[in-house]
């Protein structure tokens, strides 16, 4: 599903996020990266979805090699992959609904199935008496919450997540965590950057740790922790 | 787009167009603003030229050749003398004018004046003449001259310096015009790309998360069509409206000068609605060219 094969990675300004990294991460897998500020794991997710590309090395996505794909194929590998972003990146003149709604429109999806699959996700994220808001009417964590609901609204193969607990509440954050181990059941592939020591240690998963652009550890059903 | 665009998503790119002039507030008045402006001035522009050539074309279609005939010259030789006219080439009326008929002309054209003229009616001083035109006004003087060497020609008058002065001004004036038109065109291309270009500086941002999600660049591309659509026919709403009042006020208060024949405005109808509709046109280009080149370099993302 998705395979990396020594991977370089160094800025424009001279910055080297990522020194050789080989991944294999296969369909239907729950995955942590873990690791200090700094050690390479947003380059390492951003590489996914092709927000950057890698200075050297393969990455082979749902079996298209990255590398070759044409630009204009670009948009149709991203509708394979809900990202949820950190920023969350959220349009910030569209509500709610019209936010989550997007991803859909995007595939020409009818505008029934529209509302219903919005719907839908905004009872899983519990937003679905804010769906007439605009983003800056959110708090940051309703704002997360919007991302994760546009991100796995269309069913992805995929779903990359950065720090997607990082500002909710532990209660919120479980309720996430909930829906990623129930959509990671029906086959979704999920990949986990973060930094909460208490979800990894208790929903156990295979742990990718990232430390100065190498991977240091990968370990089924590991512990939190990235100190080899 | 490399498979067709669903109709739903056509009416989705429509409904986003429309939301997006009223989502950008400010930004909107500002390009509609540009717009607003420069049509006007092109507009205003238009009419004149197009006026000033048509006036043009009457004055230089009112060019003929007066050729006045020997006293000397009977009837037969006059006769002659207009089929040799008609011979020549590039000929288009040659209209025979007896001296009488050249006396009530003179009579007519002094006006009060022109009575004092009536007493030569027992004795006429008048020439015979014949009144040519040429097809093309521009051969006028070519043929005045092949005129005046014929036989039993008293003179030939055609307002010489007058005529070719005339013809070089209205070439100049025609050049002129045109490039003045086509340089407010671009100014106002140019201005109006540039302020769209910073409606959408604004919404790069935008444009950027609309392609991670996994938008393609013609569903990106498509409301901003639509919206420069838009601003181009707002923008040439007030433009038309000027057009077709101020050019009803010019048509009705020009009519005193009805005495100078060339002086005539092109008729309100068709001509105010035609540059309305070339307005409208230009509008509409100008606001799609502007809106889509400005998106361009932002969907590389």
């Amino acid at each position: 599903m998705i395979l990396m094969k020594d991977i370089y990675k160094t800025y424009a300004n001279g910055v080297t996020a990522l020194n050789g990294i080989s991944v294999d991460i296969k369909q239907g897998e729950f995955v942590y990266i873990v690791g200090p500020s700094g050690a390479g794991k947003s380059t390492f997710i951003k590489l996914m979805y092709r927000e950057v590309k890698p200075t050297q090395g393969t990455i082979i996505i749902n079996e298209i090699d990255m590398s070759e794909i044409k630009e204009r194929k670009v948009p149709y590998l991203r509708r394979d992959i809900g990202v949820i972003f950190q920023d969350f990146k959220l349009l910030p003149k569209l509500s709610v609904y019209e936010n989550i709604a997007f991803a859909l429109e995007v595939i020409e999806e009818s505008p029934r199935n529209i509302r219903k699959r919005v719907m839908d996700v905004l009872e899983i994220v519990g937003l679905k008496n804010k769906a007439r808001f605009i983003p800056d009417e959110l708090s940051g964590g309703e704002q997360q919450r919007v991302s994760i609901a546009r991100a796995i609204v269309n069913h992805p193969k995929i779903v990359i997540a950065d720090e997607p607990t990082g500002n909710l509440d532990p209660d919120t954050s479980w309720g996430i965590m909930k829906t990623f181990e129930e959509i990671n059941a029906r086959g979704t592939t999920i990949i986990m950057a973060t930094h909460s020591k208490e979800i990894v240690n208790t929903i156990k998963k295979r742990v990718i740790a990232i430390e100065d652009g190498l991977i240091v550890r990968d370990q089924n059903r590991g512990e939190y922790g990235y100190e080899i | 787009m490399n498979t067709a665009m669903k109709f739903r998503t056509l009416t989705r790119h429509l409904r986003e167009g429309c939301k997006n002039i009223i989502r950008n507030g400010w930004m909107t008045i500002a390009s509609v603003g540009a717009v607003t402006t420069t049509l006007i001035l092109v507009a205003a522009f238009l009419a004149l030229v197009l006026n000033l050539n048509q006036m043009a074309n009457n004055i230089e279609n009112d060019v003929e050749i007066k050729v006045l005939i020997d006293q000397t010259a009977d009837e037969e030789q006059i006769t002659d003398l207009g089929d040799n006219i008609k011979a020549l080439s590039g000929i288009d009326t040659v209209q025979f004018s007896s001296k009488d008929d050249e006396l009530v002309g003179l009579i007519e054209s002094m006006g009060e004046e022109g009575e004092a003229w009536q007493l030569y009616e027992q004795d006429n001083p008048l020439s015979h003449a014949y009144a040519v035109k040429a097809q093309n006004p521009a051969d006028t003087e070519r043929i005045a001259k092949d005129i005046l060497g014929m036989d039993n020609v008293q003179d030939v008058n055609y307002g010489r310096d007058y005529v070719e002065g005339l013809f070089q001004f209205n070439d100049y004036a025609r050049t002129i015009g045109l490039a003045i038109i086509i340089g407010l065109v671009f100014t106002a291309i140019f201005l109006i790309s540039n302020t769209i270009k910073i409606t959408i500086m604004a919404r790069s941002r935008e444009i950027g998360i609309q392609k991670l999600v996994g938008a393609t660049n013609g569903f990106i591309r498509w409301p901003f069509f639509i919206e420069g659509m838009l601003l181009g026919i707002l923008g040439s709403l007030i433009p038309i409206g000027a057009i077709l009042g101020g050019y009803y006020y010019l048509v009705n208060n020009l009519g005193v000068l009805d005495n100078y024949s060339f002086v005539t405005l092109l008729p309100y109808n068709p001509f105010a609605w035609q540059l309305s509709l070339i307005i409208l046109a230009i509008g509409v280009l100008i606001g799609i060219w502007g809106s889509v080149m400005s998106v361009r370099k932002f969907l590389k993302v």
